[in-house]
């Protein structure tokens, strides 16, 4: 039987979509089989981040409203062969889909796949619930900052009310620079104020513009927020990784660099 | 800035954790501004019947407070309620 993980945030713009491709690539990297669920109808962007955008023939909707078989509507992706998309329809609302309808198509996914996870939208409304509706598991999004954090502590509450079995908090956009220079929170005040199991921290990395702009999840590469996913992945099968160290070791040829980018 | 108001300046990573944990214990307490004016207006009747307020200067609003034997804070109200004649108003 699979697990159903709900990517939240309540606050727009902090990294949902990126985290739902990346943890459900790394997953797949790890030979499970995953399925993207992007619940963010009228909306549709994990499929322009997985860069599977030119193969949408049917979406959630067609799924739940018996348009297609769930089959139909998968995408496989090509270069996982465990990895598979459901993307939302562009052109409808939060309402034609119901939590009762979500729950159902989460049961069925459940036989066939180890990971199903959805890609909720911002807010705290009819899409938020329908994403919620059939999750085992939540991982909240939240980056350092007031509005962020204060919009997590509401999705926090709100996912207790609703009886979460599990909540785990992923700190996103960390700069270590200001954090030592004491003008960013640190991932421990986070954790602090929010009071839930941290399961990871992302640095501020350029390389994640990057992939989302080539449609290539970084989950596992050389790069220290394709590291710091993969750990995530890691921990969410139950292994006990310790948390990356976000400090860039900047050589003598980068403080060059820096120096002259300066000037 | 002298070197003094650098030492002094408190960091801007510790304003915003302190404004959240402040910003955040009256969302948790879920109390609207009504529902703390209600409050406030029940007090003042309340203690009236006992002794003069002034209930211009009456101040309530919720913080926080370290609870006894469970650990963690819990939410707490706080009233500044200046009494303007201890005598009961009766007498």
């Amino acid at each position: 039987m699979g697990e159903v993980i709900v990517v939240t945030s309540g606050k727009g713009g902090v990294g949902k979509t990126t985290t739902t491709a990346n943890v459900g690539t790394g997953l797949a990297k790890l030979n499970k089989k995953v399925v993207l669920i992007d619940t963010d109808i009228g909306l549709r962007n994990l499929d322009v981040v997985m860069g599977l955008e030119n193969r949408i023939v049917y979406n959630l909707v067609d799924v739940v409203e018996g348009n297609c078989r769930i089959k139909q509507a998968l995408i496989k992706d090509k270069r996982y062969p465990n990895l598979s998309l459901l993307p939302s329809a562009q052109t409808r609302d939060k309402s034609a889909v119901t939590p009762e309808q979500m729950m159902k198509l989460s049961d069925e996914l459940r036989e066939e796949f180890d990971y199903i996870l959805m890609d909720c939208p911002a807010g705290i409304e009819q899409g938020f619930k329908n994403a919620i509706a059939g999750a085992d598991r939540a991982l909240v999004v939240t980056t350092p900052e007031v509005s962020a954090i204060r919009d997590a502590d509401r999705i926090i509450g709100l996912l207790e009310a609703n009886e979460m079995k599990q909540t785990h908090l992923i700190v996103n956009r960390i700069r270590m620079d200001m954090v030592k220079r004491g003008d960013m929170m640190s991932i421990d005040d986070v954790v602090e104020i929010l009071a839930v199991d941290l399961i990871g921290a992302i640095p501020d990395d350029e390389n994640i513009v990057i992939s989302t702009n080539q449609g290539e999840p970084l989950v596992g590469s050389d790069t220290l927020a394709g590291k710091a996913y993969m750990n995530i992945c890691n921990r969410i099968l139950g292994e006990d990784v310790p948390l990356l160290d976000l400090n860039i070791k900047s050589g003598l040829f980068n403080k060059l660099a820096n120096l002259l980018k300066k000037n | 800035m002298g070197l003094a108001d650098f030492f002094k300046r408190k960091s801007s990573g510790n304003v915003a954790k302190d404004r959240l944990k402040l910003v955040l214990v009256s969302d948790r307490a879920n109390c609207s501004p009504e529902i703390m004016e209600q409050i406030k207006n029940d007090i003042i009747a309340v203690l009236s019947k006992y002794v003069e307020i002034d209930s211009d200067g009456l101040d309530i609003k919720i913080g926080q407070t370290e609870s006894e034997g469970n650990n963690g804070s819990v939410p707490a109200l706080f009233a500044n309620i200046p009494i303007k004649d201890l005598k009961s108003p009766k007498n």
